[in-house]
Order: structure tokens, then C-alpha cells, then sequence
């Protein structure tokens, strides 16, 4: 991956990001935020299968910084946190392998297909489970900062 | 009618006007009964009692009236509402607004509708479209006509969903037609690669709301608005998936 592709990338997943924000009707003031969180999700994602962690850590890894970037923007903003991560988690949505598998019970190619639904089912497990953990470490969080009040 | 008892039945229309627009425009069950509970205290009343679905809340505090039912009959995605409802809320709490006002602002808000304008929208898609493709597929090349097509698809969609109101026939529509224009802009020559430009196009039809509120509302524990959350995204995505099979069968 070149300097370029980088920025590329980058780019691309903050604009896609506030534009899905926008196609949802997500308030002014969260867009920016929102972006900004896509972009971190999607890059701890990158880096994780550069560095040759495979898809699955990836996207946990995504999805469980998403989630917990999310409450910390939802409590500077005092804003709900589902404006935050709804449209940060598009770019982990796995649009190709899903299209892939498609595509190929379409034209008949069943035991291909079957690899991509593997693939597809594996990501979306990965994804929710990411949440999941970020939703852990939301709530020991929550309990603390209620503690010490 | 006493004055309590008139106080009583405003709590309950306020709180369950609030919880209505919540769930129908996309917010997660915890949420709703958080704020709910909070409206019900905030106003004085003692206990409150919930029963909050996908499809409907039932309320009840204890005073001189029953408990009463308000049907979610119709289900959009207007994360602002939320919003807004999230910022009255935390106004009443402080006492900045009354009780009053706060019944009237849910009632105002409940009326109109403030998407962005359409251009806007259209600009949106075409920006959710063509960076997404780059980014999944490296494919510069088809940038433009993948943020072209995908502004269609969204178009019709969106179109379709107002006038027959029925979500998943109308992604469906929206699904067949990328495919098309994907399979006649790289017969024109205008792509290189129909699959990386449906790939783009489809993304702004993608379920998001349904998908992230379904893991949250499942860990919450709300065992039965999670999975028929999930099921709406899992329909969702199989009309998409048909909308482009179609279209791939008779290539």
C-alpha cells in the first residue's frame, strides 16, 4: 500500500461515512464525528490484514473500536451513541464477498458461493461479536464513572 | 376530570408520543425504556411500569390512570428524531422546559419531517457509491459511473419506498436497476468492471440501522425485538441479493 492509496483509502471511507450519515438523516452536528470514528474502525481493520492478522481479527478489532469510540463521542456531544456507529460501521460491511456469493449461486457455481457465504457469515459474526466486547467495556465504564459521581 | 388525573394522562401521552417516535425512527429498545422511565420520574410520577416491542409499548404509573397501549405502526430511519427527542428529554430533566411544552414540541416534531433536500440526499448516495468502491476494490477507473449508478439505484429506491411504502420490494427495484445500468455502462464502455460498480452501487441500500440495533437490542436482552430486528436486515439484504441475481441470470 503506497502513501497515495493510503490517502486514498482514508478519504474515501470519512466521505463515504458521513454521506451514509446523511442518507439517514444523522443531525449536523454528529456527522463529522461520525466520520472520523469510520475512519478509525476501518483502519485498525487495514492494518490488522496488512500486518497479516486475517479478516475476522480485523474486523473485530474494527468493530470493537467503533463501538467504544462511539460512547466517548456520544458523551462529549451528549448525543445518542447509535448516530456514531451506524454509519461508522459501513465501510466493515462486506459488501464484496457478499456480492461474490451472489454472483455465484446466480450463475450456478454453488461450492464457490459456499466458500463466500462462509466468508460473509464469519465477517458479520466477527463484527457483532466486536460490539459485543466494546458493549463490555461500555458498561464497566458506565459502572466506574457512575461510582465515583 | 381532576387535575391530578389530567396530569397523569399527560405524563403517559407524553412519554409513550416520545417512545413512539423513538422506535419508529430507528432507535434501539434500551434506550426507549430508559427515556420512558426518565420522562414518568421526571414529572413526579412514582413508579412506572413498561412494556416496550418493536410493535408496540404498553405504559402504565401508578395514579388515577390505567395503562394504555400506542401502536409503532410504520418504521423509517430519521436518526435526528431521536436526536431531538434525547435533547427535550434532557431539557425536561433539567426543568427547562414543562411538561406542557415538552407534549407539544413531541406532537410538533411528530408532524414534520426535516430530511435534507434531495439534492442533498442524491449528492449522498453518489458519495457513499463511488469512495466505497475505490476502497473495497481499487478500481479508480470506474469511480464516476459507479457514484452514477449508485445515485440512480438510490433514486429509485427511494421513489418506489414513498409511493408503495413497502422497504424490501422497493430495495429490490433498486437492486435490479444497478445491476442493469452496471451491464450497460460497461457494454458502452463508460467501466471496466461490472462487478466493482455493483459492488459501489449497492452500498447505500445496505441495512445499517437494522444490523447495528439488532446486536444491541439481543445484549440488552431484549430477546424478541432483536431477532425480528435481524430478520428485517436479513430480508433487506436477500432483496438485494435477488435484485442483483435477476439481473445476473440474464446477462
Amino acid at each position: 500500500m503506497t502513501v497515495l492509496e493510503f490517502f486514498i483509502e482514508v478519504a474515501g471511507t470519512y466521505v463515504s461515512t458521513l454521506a451514509f450519515g446523511v442518507l439517514i438523516n444523522i443531525p449536523r452536528r454528529a456527522l463529522n464525528f461520525g466520520g472520523w470514528i469510520g475512519v478509525l474502525g476501518f483502519l485498525l481493520y487495514r492494518f490488522t490484514v496488512l500486518s497479516g492478522g486475517g479478516y475476522v481479527v480485523g474486523n473485530l478489532l474494527g468493530a470493537f473500536a467503533i463501538g467504544v469510540a462511539s460512547l466517548q463521542a456520544a458523551r462529549i456531544k451528549k448525543m445518542p451513541m447509535i448516530l456514531f456507529n451506524i454509519p461508522a460501521l459501513v465501510p466493515l460491511v462486506p459488501g464484496g464477498q457478499a456480492y461474490q456469493m451472489i454472483k455465484n449461486f446466480a450463475l450456478g457455481q454453488n461450492a464457490t458461493a459456499f466458500v463466500f457465504m462462509m466468508q460473509v457469515v464469519m465477517i458479520s459474526g466477527s463484527i457483532a461479536f466486536g460490539f459485543l466486547l466494546s458493549e463490555l467495556v461500555n458498561r464497566v465504564q458506565q459502572r466506574a464513572w457512575r461510582h465515583r459521581r | 376530570m381532576s387535575s391530578q388525573k389530567k396530569r397523569d394522562q399527560l405524563i403517559l401521552h407524553t412519554a409513550l408520543t416520545a417512545g413512539r417516535i423513538m422506535i419508529e425512527n430507528g432507535s434501539e429498545i434500551e434506550r426507549v425504556e430508559d427515556t420512558m422511565t426518565r420522562i414518568a420520574h421526571n414529572a413526579g410520577a412514582e413508579t412506572s411500569q413498561l412494556f416496550v416491542m418493536i410493535t408496540g409499548i404498553l405504559m402504565a404509573i401508578n395514579g388515577e390512570v390505567g395503562a394504555q397501549i400506542q401502536p409503532v405502526k410504520r418504521r423509517t430511519f430519521d436518526l435526528e428524531k431521536i436526536a431531538v427527542v434525547n435533547q427535550l428529554s434532557r431539557e425536561f430533566a433539567t426543568h427547562d422546559i414543562t411538561l406542557r411544552q415538552f407534549a407539544d414540541k413531541l406532537d410538533h416534531l411528530d408532524s414534520e419531517t426535516k430530511y435534507f433536500p434531495m439534492w442533498a440526499q442524491l449528492l449522498a448516495a453518489a458519495m457513499v457509491s463511488g469512495p466505497l468502491e475505490v476502497v473495497f476494490r481499487h478500481n479508480l477507473h470506474d469511480f464516476w459511473i459507479s457514484c452514477l449508478v449508485g445515485m440512480i439505484g438510490w433514486l429509485v429506491f427511494y421513489l418506489l419506498n414513498k409511493f408503495i411504502q413497502i422497504r424490501f420490494l422497493s430495495e429490490f427495484a433498486g437492486a435490479a436497476t444497478i445491476g442493469i445500468l452496471a451491464v450497460l455502462a460497461v457494454h458502452m464502455g463508460l467501466g471496466l468492471s461490472v462487478d466493482d460498480i455493483i459492488i459501489g452501487g449497492v452500498m447505500p441500500l445496505v441495512p445499517g440501522v437494522p444490523i447495528t440495533n439488532s446486536v444491541r437490542d439481543v445484549l440488552a436482552g431484549n430477546l424478541v425485538s432483536g431477532p425480528a430486528r435481524a430478520v428485517e436486515a436479513l430480508v433487506s439484504a436477500a432483496a438485494i441479493g435477488f435484485g442483483i441475481a435477476m439481473v445476473l441470470q440474464f446477462l
